[in-house]
Formats: structure tokens, C-alpha cells, sequence
């Protein structure tokens, strides 16, 4: 056990060394910091002296040893553009995509499940096939002609939801939600709907195949043979065999769900840090996007590694297989 | 398809004397993927926007960049205030939408094919040396493919552009390098799968260079999943390419890309709603269609993967 999650800490330092490595390239090949920093009426020999103290001159590896350091511990240095903490810009925006994120995660899973587990028991009903065909579009729509879509019906001919923004926000602490207003609720529906959409397509498709491969096992067929009820054989003994992997997928949709979050909220313009670093990259302010970068990848690599530690909890073949290699090998 | 059936038919009864020759592959194949409604209906959309991406210059009615001036964001020809010479409408700066459309294919088309071959050459070429010189090459590929795999696709594709600075060619470098572990994997894993046969084991005692070995005996096995992975493929591409492209990120104006086009679009949604309509609808059917068609193949060249 502790081999194994030692070894998974391992993989997600290197994913995260490689990301810092990526991080570090924009500054090296996008734009010059010192043409950024100076005016035009500063000699070769001051950029020189700038170059000197910023250790623009030492060896690439010293410079991203350093970049690392400073990363790791929270620094990342100031934007461009707005002169201001990038970390500081960054945490302002974090509660918006987060919010939008886990509440479209959310409704994948409530919504996307119960299709699932319908399209898998009676696969040959009209309102399965119906579901089917909406998760063959779900997959090829793009996400922002979604959005827009929702924002033409919704927005401006019914004139029901909001189209763009937040709402209003309450501060809790440091973190503002949108959760707590009428306002702020009505205008998160339509980006969380565009967002979650896609997942919700594959969570049912994938809740769909899982059951489909289950009820043809041995031990429904016996179940049946029990002569248990139907409700008891799909829900207790089906679909819970179907979670593990579901859980899984699911959770390492929730780090995409926060990077695809970068569309949807330049379609509803919300004031997320997708929108932050699409403003970054058109400006080059190279500090907030190799930062956004990074965080995304942190996220990311974190959940992969919960979710990884969760099913080594959760399905107990794997430990039995781990110990009987590790005793074979031993 | 008609005419091909009863010329196979015609050919029968000249052999009937003799015992049933088995169906030809490409038959058998044939039979299969046609059973699927979806993927034939998905193979002629296909064909068809094909055939107006080759020749979109005589079949759009107008050019996709000339302006006319005097029919600003006409409506399409069957609304109040329509005509017939702009079928889909005109652009808040008077360019004939459909003609934009078509012209738009060529670009959807080109960067799926472009990603697809780019990925599919470069990710069977390393899928082959990790299966074949295992140990360190395998490890040093397999390894970075876990992290390519560790992050998700659009942030990669993202940073990859953010470094190359926005363009078309870049947004399809960055796809086509997203897209890469899926090639590598598929290849490696059906590497690894034949290496331990007989087949192989025979050939390779009969003095069989590594190329052949690779190529003539091993990567045909690889086919079936490697075709079908292709052809979703082309659906990722051009929904990755025109998501780029809405971002600002892919093609730049004017280009008559889909994706581009659907973000000029976007300010004119309260008065227009054709603008952005019609690109929309053209990525989603060409996708579609894609997706169709691979479900097809993978049914019809797999029949182990079929649900």
C-alpha cells in the first residue's frame, strides 16, 4: 500500500516538474521580460544590468531551478499587464470556476446516471433510443454553439435567464458566491448546463455499457434465480458494480470540467480564471498564463491521485492482487 | 451500392460449379458496414461535403471574402426580406453565408486531414519502436505518453499554442500532438499483442528484417482499431480546431472557418441569429457524420468491440 501510493506521489511530482517545464518555456520563447520591464530610452548596458540582476544570463537549468523554488512556494511573480500578484488574480477568480464547475459536475452525475441505468435495463424502448440519439449529439455539438443556442432561447427570445455574468455575489470570507442570490443562481443554469452537457453524454454512455456488461453476468442471471425483486437485482446488485469505474471516470472528468471551463466562460462571459487567461494570452502577460497553467495542472494531477487512492479503497481485488504479486515476488 | 451488388451477384453463378469461394474481405466488410444505417448515412454526408470542399469554387454562388455592401445582414431566402442569391443570408459585412460555408469545408476538412495523418504517422512510428525495442526507448515513450495523458487535452493544446502564438497551422500542431498517445498506444499494445505468435517468432527465424517484421507483419493487425481511431479522429480535430478557432486561438479572421466564424458571429446574436446559426449547424453535421462513420467501422472491421 504504501509502495503504491508512494509511487503515484512520484508520478504526479514528475507531471508537475514537466508542467513547471512547459510553465517556464513561454517565459523563455514568448516575448523578452526585460523589452517588457524597460522604456525605449534605456541603454544596451542597463538591459544588460537588468538582464545581470533578474539572472537572465545564468544557465537555463540554474533559471528554472529557481522558477520551480519560487513555484513551490506560491510566488509566482507579478502580471504584465496589471502590475498586480498573479496569485492574487487568480484566487479572486477561483471561486467563479469552481462553483460553475462542481455545480455542472453535479448535474452530469444526477442527470447523466439515472439515462444510464434507463438506456442499459430496457435498451429497446423508444425513450431510450431518444436518449441515445441526444448523447450522438451531445458528443458532436460543440460546447460553445451549445451555449449559444442556450443563450439565443433562453436569453433572447424567451428573455427568461441572464446571458452573461455572474449575478450578484456575497462575500463569505475570502471566497465570493453566487450560490446565496436569486440572481446568482439564475445566471449560473445556462453555463452549467453547457458545461456539464458533454460529460453528461459520456456518464451516461458509460453508465449504459457498464450495465449492459453486468446483467449478463452470472451472479444477476442468480440473483434472479433467487428470486429477488427486479428493484433489488438492477439497483443493489447491478448498478453498484457499475459505480467503481463511473466514480473514477468522473473524477478525472472534474479536472476537465475546470479546463473546458475556459469556453463556456468566454461564451457567458464569466468572470472566471478561463476568461483571465484568455485575456492573458491575447495581451502576453506570460506570468498569469504559465500560472493558470500551472494551477489547472495541480488540480488535475490531485484529483487523479485521490481518485486513484479512493479506488484502491474501494475495490478490493486490487489490494488482493497487489499482495499476491508483491508475496509471489517475494 | 446497387451497381455494386449485381455485379458481385453477376460474377456468382460463373463459379457455381465449383465449391463457394468465401467472401472477399473487402465484401465482407462491405456487408457489415452497410448494415449500419447511421454510418452509410455518415459516409455519404461525407462524400458529399467532400465533393463541395473540391470544388467550392464552382459550386458557392459567390466568393467568401467579397463584401456587398449594400446587403448587410440580409436574412435567409425563405425569411421576410430574403433573396434567392444569398440562400443562408449575408454577414454583418455583407459576405454571402453559404458561400462561407463551403469555402469553410475545405479548411474543416484540411485540418482533420492534416492533424490525423500528422498524429497517425508520428504516433505509429513511436507506438512501433516502443513495442519493439522494449526497455528504455519503451520506458522514455510510455512515460511521457502517462504524462501527456496526466493533463487534460485542451489545456495541452492551449499552452502548446500559447508558445507557438495563435494561427491556424499551430492550432492543428497542437491537436495533432494532443491527440498523439492514443496512436502510440493502440500501436504498442498490438506490437506487444503479435510479438509473442508463432507467425512472428517464424518469420523472424527465417531472417525477416526488423522493417518487415514491423511493417508487413505486425502493423497490419494494428489496422482495424488504428482506421477507426482515425476517423473519430478527424471528428476531434475539426471540434478542437474550430474550439480553438472560437477562442481566438486557431484561424484568424477572415478566414471562413467554421469555428472562427461562429465568434465574429457572436455580438450580431440579437439581431442575426443566422450568423452564427449555420456555422454551428455545419460543424455539427460534419462531426456527425464522422462519428457515425466510426462507430460503423469499429462495428464493422471489430466485431469483438461491438456493445
Amino acid at each position: 500500500m504504501i509502495a503504491f501510493v508512494l509511487r503515484r506521489l512520484l508520478q504526479a511530482v514528475v507531471v508537475m516538474l514537466v508542467v513547471a517545464l512547459i510553465a517556464f518555456l513561454m517565459f523563455k520563447f514568448v516575448g523578452d521580460p526585460v523589452a517588457q520591464m524597460v522604456g525605449q530610452e534605456t541603454t544596451i548596458a542597463e538591459r544588460e544590468a537588468l538582464r545581470e540582476r533578474l539572472g537572465l544570463n545564468d544557465p537555463i537549468i540554474a533559471q528554472f531551478a529557481r522558477y520551480v523554488a519560487d513555484v513551490a512556494q506560491a510566488d509566482f511573480g507579478l502580471s504584465f499587464r496589471t502590475s498586480q500578484p498573479v496569485d492574487t488574480m487568480l484566487a479572486e477568480r477561483l471561486p467563479a470556476t469552481l462553483e460553475l464547475a462542481i455545480v455542472a459536475a453535479l448535474y452530469a452525475l444526477v442527470v447523466g446516471i439515472p439515462m444510464g441505468v434507463y438506456t442499459g435495463l430496457y435498451p429497446n424502448t423508444a425513450l431510450s433510443r431518444l436518449f441515445q440519439a441526444i448523447s450522438l449529439a451531445g458528443i458532436s455539438l460543440p460546447t460553445f454553439f451549445v451555449g449559444i443556442l442556450l443563450i439565443l432561447l433562453f436569453g433572447v427570445v424567451l428573455g427568461w435567464l441572464p446571458t452573461f455574468g455572474r449575478g450578484e455575489t456575497v462575500q463569505v470570507g475570502w471566497w465570493s458566491t453566487g450560490l446565496l442570490t436569486v440572481s446568482g443562481l439564475k445566471s449560473l443554469i445556462l453555463p452549467a448546463f453547457t458545461l456539464g452537457m458533454f460529460q453528461l453524454t459520456l456518464i451516461m454512455r458509460l453508465v449504459r455499457s457498464e450495465m449492459l456488461e453486468v446483467l449478463r453476468t452470472d451472479y444477476i442471471k442468480f440473483a434472479r434465480a433467487r428470486g429477488l425483486t427486479n428493484r433489488s437485482v438492477h439497483f443493489g446488485h447491478a448498478l453498484k458494480n457499475t459505480l467503481v469505474p463511473v466514480i473514477t471516470i468522473t473524477g478525472l472528468q472534474l479536472g476537465s470540467i475546470i479546463a473546458f471551463a475556459i469556453i463556456t466562460e468566454a461564451v457567458f462571459q464569466w468572470p472566471g480564471m478561463g476568461l483571465l487567461f484568455l485575456q492573458a494570452i491575447q495581451f502576453v502577460d506570460i506570468p498569469v498564463m504559465s500560472t493558470y497553467l500551472i494551477l489547472i495542472s495541480f488540480f488535475f494531477v490531485v484529483i487523479n491521485l485521490i481518485v486513484d487512492l479512493l479506488y484502491y479503497a474501494v475495490d478490493p481485488r486490487l489490494r488482493i492482487d497487489r499482495t499476491a504479486i508483491s508475496s509471489a515476488a517475494g | 451500392m446497387a451497381t455494386i451488388d449485381t455485379k458481385i451477384d453477376a460474377d456468382v453463378p460463373a463459379v457455381a460449379h465449383e465449391p463457394p469461394a468465401p467472401p472477399s474481405p473487402l465484401r465482407e466488410f462491405w456487408e457489415r458496414f452497410s448494415e449500419n444505417r447511421g454510418a452509410l448515412i455518415g459516409m455519404w454526408v461525407i462524400v458529399v461535403i467532400t465533393v463541395l470542399a473540391v470544388f467550392a469554387d464552382v459550386v458557392a454562388p459567390h466568393s467568401p471574402t467579397q463584401q456587398f455592401a449594400q446587403f448587410q445582414l440580409l436574412p435567409p431566402a425563405w425569411q421576410e426580406g430574403g433573396q434567392l442569391s444569398f440562400f443562408l443570408g449575408t454577414d454583418p459585412v455583407g459576405r454571402d453565408i453559404l458561400s462561407r460555408l463551403i469555402h469553410g469545408a475545405r479548411f474543416s476538412l484540411f485540418i482533420g486531414l492534416v492533424v490525423v495523418t500528422l498524429s497517425l504517422i508520428v504516433g505509429v512510428a513511436l507506438g512501433l519502436f516502443a513495442g519493439f525495442f522494449k526497455g528504455v526507448v519503451d520506458n522514455l515513450i510510455m512515460r511521457t505518453v502517462d504524462i501527456m495523458m496526466a493533463l487534460p487535452s485542451l489545456l495541452l493544446a492551449l499552452a502548446v499554442v500559447a508558445i507557438l502564438g495563435p494561427s491556424l497551422v499551430n492550432a492543428m500542431i497542437a491537436i495533432a500532438i494532443v491527440v498523439l498517445p492514443q496512436y502510440i498506444r493502440i500501436t504498442r499494445a498490438a506490437v506487444l499483442a503479435e510479438m509473442t505468435k508463432e507467425y512472428v517468432t517464424a518469420s523472424r527465424i527465417a531472417g525477416a528484417s526488423v522493417f518487415r517484421l514491423m511493417f508487413i507483419n505486425i502493423l497490419p493487425n494494428a489496422m482495424a482499431p488504428l482506421i477507426v481511431q482515425a476517423t473519430l479522429g478527424f471528428s476531434t480535430a475539426i471540434l478542437d480546431a474550430a474550439a480553438l478557432g472560437f477562442l481566438g486561438l486557431g484561424a484568424q479572421p477572415p478566414t471562413p472557418e467554421w469555428g472562427t466564424m461562429l465568434a465574429d458571429a457572436r455580438e450580431f446574436i440579437r439581431r442575426a441569429w443566422w450568423v452564427m446559426t449555420f456555422p454551428g449547424l455545419a460543424i455539427l453535421i460534419t462531426v456527425l457524420a464522422f462519428n457515425l462513420m466510426g462507430d460503423g467501422l469499429r462495428d464493422a472491421l471489430d466485431p469483438r468491440l461491438k456493445k
